[in-house]
């Protein structure tokens, strides 16, 4: 569903609408353009280049300093300090002249996530962000998405089955089943709903 | 952090014998026609041709990752173009300059077919565009003379009226321009790869949905990429006229096309130096083993099958991974296509302009950023 | 012109189609079950013609003889290089098999050099293949219309063998999905090598014949496989199907473009194939 929406998968029917606007057609870019992104399930760096690069490039994209092509790279102090902030945020600091694709599989991941919130989207899609990750990095990252939260007023639409994820989380839970919206409403809600627990191992989405 | 572990065992050399270095290659390359005469110096021109052309094929293949076996076809449009104005008018510049806008804009016309497709795809698609320009030259006689090419073009001599007039015709003189315009154009190459718009073309070789997911246009940047590749190309037929005083349909082949290919392997397509040490030795394989055995294509074949079975980084990387990397500091420097990892571990120990000279590797945008940094805050944030 | 003669020409274009089509059809199947787009085809039909030369023309072998034990001999050179290099290359970007098979091509083209010189004289036809048959009034070359019936004998036995027989089974279960295939204890580098064998020899089959009438040089390996390419790319890259129709395309566009329009006729071909990678990527027959 998220590839609908991000315009990974165009769409058979339906229209999306994001911030009022119809985009079930428009190409990627301009989704993101009125402020939406998203994280891959199976990371999508740039794996041959550095962590701090990895996140300059959107930085660069979103200021409209892409253009430059005579300019150094570094020539836009407020840019690195940009990308410094990032990366001081998702705990990359240390390892930003790391080559992305020689990290760690949890390290991808806290990337991935600073990738997603590199171009201050209104709404943020994160895809299993901790996806095959043991339970230290988990805690990191599910750490980390909560503090984005709070603390820069981002909206996360979370899918995850896991449902301990789930519910560390979430503000308001959407479970999915088969294609369709099973319920909706806040955490104690579905707790205790009676469906969610029979298929308490099956397919759920989360926002 | 492996790779700061490989990168502690190769021994870096300073920014300073770094450009003393490239100043002495320079200097070589000036003095040229004066010690060797105008048929080394037509040699020499001939390979820094080869090296315009490789490297502004890697900005495609290496920097962008698409591989073009259609090249050979913008090659050809600069240098017919060139050939055809200098056959009509005496003006050099004129002729030069028609021929790289023509091959900028026939390979922005291709490019906007070629970019709807990646890999396989898209190199049958540069492959097939490219033939097209070579099936043209090949039937439209008239103008470009067939098989037989349009041959003893005259050059023009390089002049301002009231100025100034230098004779093409001889070697050397051609030899410094054409030195000029290598020289230039790399330096400006090197300046795109390492600016924002190159730090764009190497997203999309690595993911393409990540870049469209920083809200730009990969279509768009591809095309970019494709057309500053394209006249790069324009511009090393352009050049090649002078030199061969002809255009002939060789040039607009399949095969011709495969060359920077070749020259980018053999050096490394992941380097910026790559392609051109590449260009280099692929003309030294060509010329010189000629003298000595009939079988060049042989010996570059091996090279060739040896290389992506063993050496897949090509020889820059051979060589940076410690086989010469206190002889060939140079190539060695790291003229790599992302430097910053070796910045940012460095900048520990960046000690100001010259410190950290053992490990540093010098950079004006980290000095400019370094000294940014140290103004706003006097603590180190390099902890 | 008359009608006749557009018919005819229709007879001539099938010709070079058959020759077309035995070079292509390798070309696609070791696409299609090995991912390798192999430059060096075009290298193995002309090694083919050489083989072909010495045993028919030079030895004075048996005509049938000699064309099966070339097309055999280039599948030996196809097995060595399928053991030795391609296999190390599977795992490897496309860029850089490319590449490989672009160095074979280098090879090979001085290999003939080195070996046979560049003289290259056409020996003359076996006796049943002499003379012509009148077709619509015209003659045509007994032999050319042996190939053409070689053609559609060898078309038919590359359905037989995929679409019937156990081989056919596993080649195309592992063209499909070869992890999967691999699963079900199908043995995947026998597979690979059988099937380069079975490439390689077609080339080679394709060369041998065209021995007794078209002139091969070192540099044919070059020309030929460009065809190739086109047509395997008119077709959908590793399939077969489509590249028989594709070769029926490229040969007869070719033979009425130099009948009717000889300025564009190899534009021609190149633009059909743009056109085929831009509207239908997948081949005019692919999904």
């Amino acid at each position: 569903m998220i590839n609908l929406i991000t315009g990974n998968v165009e769409i058979d029917a339906g229209r999306i609408l994001l911030a009022g606007k119809d985009v079930s057609r428009a190409p990627i870019h301009e989704r993101v353009k009125l402020g939406m992104t998203r994280s891959f399930q199976i990371s999508n760096l740039f794996a041959q280049l550095t962590v701090f690069r990895n996140i300059q490039l959107p930085v660069l994209a979103r200021r409209g300093l892409v253009r430059h092509f005579l300019a150094d790279l570094d020539a836009f102090p407020d840019v690195c300090e940009e990308v410094e902030e990032i990366l001081r945020t998702v705990g990359l600091w240390e390892k930003r002249g790391q080559v992305a694709g020689t990290l760690s599989h949890g390290d991808q991941r806290l990337l991935e996530i600073g990738m997603a919130i590199a171009p201050r989207p209104k709404l943020c899609f994160l895809d299993e962000p901790c996806a095959g990750m043991n339970p230290v990095e988990r805690v990191q990252v599910l750490d980390l998405i909560l503090r984005l939260a709070r603390e820069q007023g981002l909206t996360f639409v979370v899918v995850e089955h896991d449902m301990d994820v789930v519910f560390s989380l979430s503000d308001r839970i959407l479970v999915m089943n088969k294609g369709e919206i099973l319920v909706d409403g806040p955490p104690d809600v579905i707790r205790n709903h009676k469906e969610v627990r029979e298929i308490y191992l099956g397919e759920e989405v989360s926002g | 952090m492996a790779s700061t572990n490989g990168a502690k065992k190769v021994p870096r050399i300073s920014r300073l014998s770094a450009r003393v270095l490239l100043g002495l290659l320079l200097l070589g390359l000036l003095v040229v026609p004066w010690l060797a005469g105008s048929y080394v110096s037509w040699l020499v021109g001939n390979i820094l041709v080869l090296i315009l052309f490789a490297a502004g094929f890697n900005l495609l293949f290496g920097y962008s990752g698409l591989l073009s076996f259609g090249h050979a076809g913008f090659f050809a449009v600069g240098a017919y173009v060139c050939a055809k104005i200098l056959l009509a008018v005496p003006s050099f510049f004129l002729a030069q300059a028609a021929g790289v806008l023509a091959a900028g804009l026939v390979s922005a016309v291709i490019g906007f077919f070629c970019i709807r497709h990646t890999r396989i795809y898209f190199a049958m698609l540069t492959l097939s565009f490219g033939m097209m320009i070579h099936s043209i030259i090949w039937k439209w006689r008239s103008v470009t003379g067939g098989d037989d090419g349009l041959f003893n073009v005259p050059v023009a001599p390089l002049s301002v009226p009231g100025l100034f007039s230098i004779d093409m015709n001889r070697t050397e003189n051609y030899y410094y321009f054409l030195l000029i315009v290598v020289v230039l154009c790399l330096v400006l190459l090197w300046r795109l790869v390492h600016s924002p718009l190159g730090l764009v073309f190497q997203g999309i070789r690595d993911s393409e949905t990540r870049v469209a997911f920083c809200g730009l246009s990969i279509q768009k940047y591809r095309l970019i990429v494709f057309t500053i590749s394209g006249m790069y190309a324009g511009l090393s037929g352009v050049l090649a006229v002078p030199l061969a005083k002809a255009a002939y349909p060789g040039m607009a082949h399949w095969t011709f096309s495969a060359e920077p290919v070749l020259a980018c392997l053999l050096g490394g397509a992941k380097t910026f130096a790559g392609p051109v040490v590449g260009a280099v030795l692929l003309f030294v394989i060509k010329e010189i083993i000629v003298r000595f055995t009939e079988y060049w294509s042989l010996v570059l074949g091996v090279t060739v099958i040896l290389l992506v079975l063993a050496f897949r980084g090509g020889v820059v990387s051979v060589l940076e991974k410690g086989l010469l990397p206190r002889l060939v500091p140079l190539v060695e420097r790291g003229v790599k296509v992302d430097r910053v990892a070796d910045r940012w571990k460095t900048g520990k120990k960046f000690r100001g302009f010259f410190g950290g000279e053992k490990r540093g590797l010098a950079n004006p945008g980290r000095d400019a950023y370094l000294h940014y940094r140290s103004q706003r805050s006097r603590k180190n944030h390099f902890d | 012109m008359d009608f006749s003669a557009f018919l005819y020409q229709g007879l001539v274009g099938l010709n070079l189609a058959m020759y077309l089509w035995l070079i292509a059809a390798g070309l696609t199947i070791a696409f299609g079950v090995l991912g390798v787009l192999n430059f060096a085809h075009g290298s193995l039909y002309m090694l083919g013609a050489y083989f072909a030369f010495t045993l028919y023309g030079s030895l004075k072998l048996n005509f049938w003889l000699a064309i099966v034990a070339a097309a055999a001999l280039v599948g030996v050179v196809g097995l060595l290089m399928e053991r030795f290099f391609f296999k190390q290359i599977y795992k490897l970007d496309e860029t850089y098999q490319l590449i490989l098979t672009f160095g074979f091509v280098l090879v090979f083209s001085d290999l003939v050099k080195m070996i046979w010189g560049g003289v290259f004289t056409i020996p003359p036809l076996p006796d049943i293949f002499k003379g012509t048959v009148g077709i619509m009034g015209r003659p045509y070359p007994v032999y050319n219309l042996f190939i053409i019936c070689a053609g559609i004998v060898v078309a038919f036995l590359m359905w037989a063998l995929l679409e019937r027989g156990w081989w056919g089974k596993m080649v195309r279960a592992t063209a499909s999905d070869r992890e999967m295939a691999a699963a079900m204890g199908i043995n995947i580098t026998a597979i690979f090598t059988s099937v380069f064998i079975l490439a390689a020899a077609l080339a080679g089959l394709g060369g041998a014949l065209s021995t007794p009438v078209r002139v091969v040089d070192p540099g044919v390996g070059t020309a030929v496989i460009i065809q190739a390419f086109v047509i395997t790319v008119i077709g959908g890259l590793g399939n077969l199907k489509g590249a028989f129709v594709g070769a029926l395309i490229v040969g007869l566009v070719s033979a009425y473009g130099i009948l009717l329009f000889p300025a564009v006729e190899l534009f021609l071909i190149y633009v059909i194939m743009a056109l085929v990678l831009l509207i239908k990527p997948k081949g005019l027959l692919g999904g």
